[in-house]
């Protein structure tokens, strides 16, 4: 038994070990995939514009939401026009970036996993290798870059949109102040916490299209494979997004 | 070549909203933002005995309306002071020379605020002048060992310590 759970720790480490080995092979070959630009805004477009709905759907609603339940609970102590401040801070430097992240792990991370697994089983990522074209220069690095790019392009998004959201609720709803709610978010809302929402959205968005692209290219090649790819695609991205959501809110404290 | 063209369309307009939200981020929902676009500003300086817990961006204010922001704070090892740099509102360039400044409390325990009290004379401040007459933040711990001073002594006074002693306790709450 020791001995199974030993050889299931060091599996875990393998594996963290090629992801990062994975990651460095991405950065190196980053520069050289920047000068094919058309690839990279190819997959922007897959992952970025193509995730605009649901991210704009989903950034209404949260705003929506924190409006209606930050006006109850300012209400009980008098303090409506605080609303601007308290949804602001809570989309810019919390919710904003982590469901963002969670929609992107949800709608880009399988598309790209389960793409590039389908490729390995096909053996389209063999082929290229045939002809001496590097998959990973290629196929990977666009991919990946695409999605660093469109992650906090996302993520502002869909705060403006929550900050309209909750506005929508508070202001022409509620009945709070319109002056008051964006006065005293300007007053306390400061650079540092927009900063912390961006530093948060970039690396969410390594984060998940590391994940993303690692789970894919190395996929089992077969239908199975492809599907488990997929899944621990979302599963991993969504725990890891939370363990350095806590690591950076921590840093930034 | 008709794909390739909605294609660049959609990832252009989708990077370009996305710009243009990490804009409205920056200069909408903060207070520091404004500044790069906001009107043209002059500032002045004061010393305080203490400035309590006064913030960087806390507003100044003249009458109750605001004219500016706190824009540092600083000590100065010479004479044992506060120097707290105020960037006000051009518009608003027409305060007296011996006007004072004060910092005064939102609320009974909000955030602390400058309040400048216009003086009689008329020669208005420049840029970068200082404003002499200053009173410090009202910080409640000095006020309430200033009060318990008052009463320790006061009961030393009176010196009749047998009625004293149960009045004594009643009082303190």
């Amino acid at each position: 038994m020791f001995k199974e759970l030993w050889e299931s720790f060091t599996d875990a480490l393998e594996g963290l070990g090629s992801v990062v080995h994975f990651l460095f092979r991405l950065v190196v070959h980053s520069p050289s995939a920047l000068l094919r630009f058309n690839l990279i805004s190819q997959q922007i477009f897959n992952s970025g514009a193509l995730s605009l709905v649901i991210i704009m759907l989903s950034g209404l609603f949260v705003g929506m939401v924190l409006g209606l339940q930050g006006f109850q609970l300012l209400q009980r102590f008098g303090s409506e026009e605080a609303l601007g401040t308290a949804a602001t801070i809570g989309l810019v430097k919390e919710l904003g970036p982590v469901v963002t992240a969670l929609l992107f792990a949800g709608r880009a991370g399988t598309a790209l996993a389960s793409e590039l697994g389908l490729m390995r089983a096909t053996d389209q990522i063999s082929a290229m290798e045939m002809m001496a074209v590097d998959p990973i220069q290629r196929v990977v690095v666009p991919r990946f870059l695409g999605g660093v790019i469109s992650m906090p392009l996302l993520a502002a998004i869909f705060c403006v949109i929550g900050i309209y959201g909750a506005q929508l609720i508070g202001v022409q709803i509620m009945g709070v102040d319109s002056g008051s709610f964006w006065s005293q978010m300007r007053a306390a809302v400061g650079l540092k916490d927009v900063m912390e929402g961006i530093v948060k959205s970039l690396i969410f968005g390594v984060a998940c299209s590391l994940i993303a692209v690692y789970q894919g290219y190395y996929a089992t090649p077969t239908a199975e494979g492809v599907g488990r790819a997929t899944t621990r695609t979302v599963v991993t991205s969504a725990v890891v997004i939370l363990f350095l959501d806590y690591l950076i809110t921590a840093a930034f404290l | 070549m008709r794909k390739s063209r909605t294609l660049n369309l959609g990832t252009g307009s989708f990077v370009l909203l996305g710009f243009a939200s990490l804009f409205f981020l920056t200069t909408q929902t903060t207070s520091r933002g404004l500044a790069w676009f906001g009107p043209p500003r002059y500032e002045l300086t004061a010393k305080f005995d203490n400035v309590g817990d006064l913030k960087v961006g806390a507003p100044v204010s003249m009458s109750g309306v605001e004219i500016g922001r706190v824009a540092k704070i600083d000590f100065d090892s010479k004479d044992y002071k506060a120097v707290v740099q105020l960037r006000l509102n051009e518009r608003y360039n027409k305060i007296p020379t011996d006007s004072d400044a004060s910092i005064y409390t939102q609320g009974l325990l909000g955030g602390k605020f400058i309040g400048i009290t216009a003086g009689g004379a008329d020669t208005y401040l420049k840029d970068m002048d200082h404003i002499d007459f200053t009173q410090s933040a009202f910080v409640l711990e000095n006020l309430i060992g200033q009060v318990l001073a008052n009463f320790t002594k006061s009961k030393a006074d009176a010196q009749n310590p047998v009625p004293a002693d149960p009045k004594a306790p009643e009082k303190t709450k």
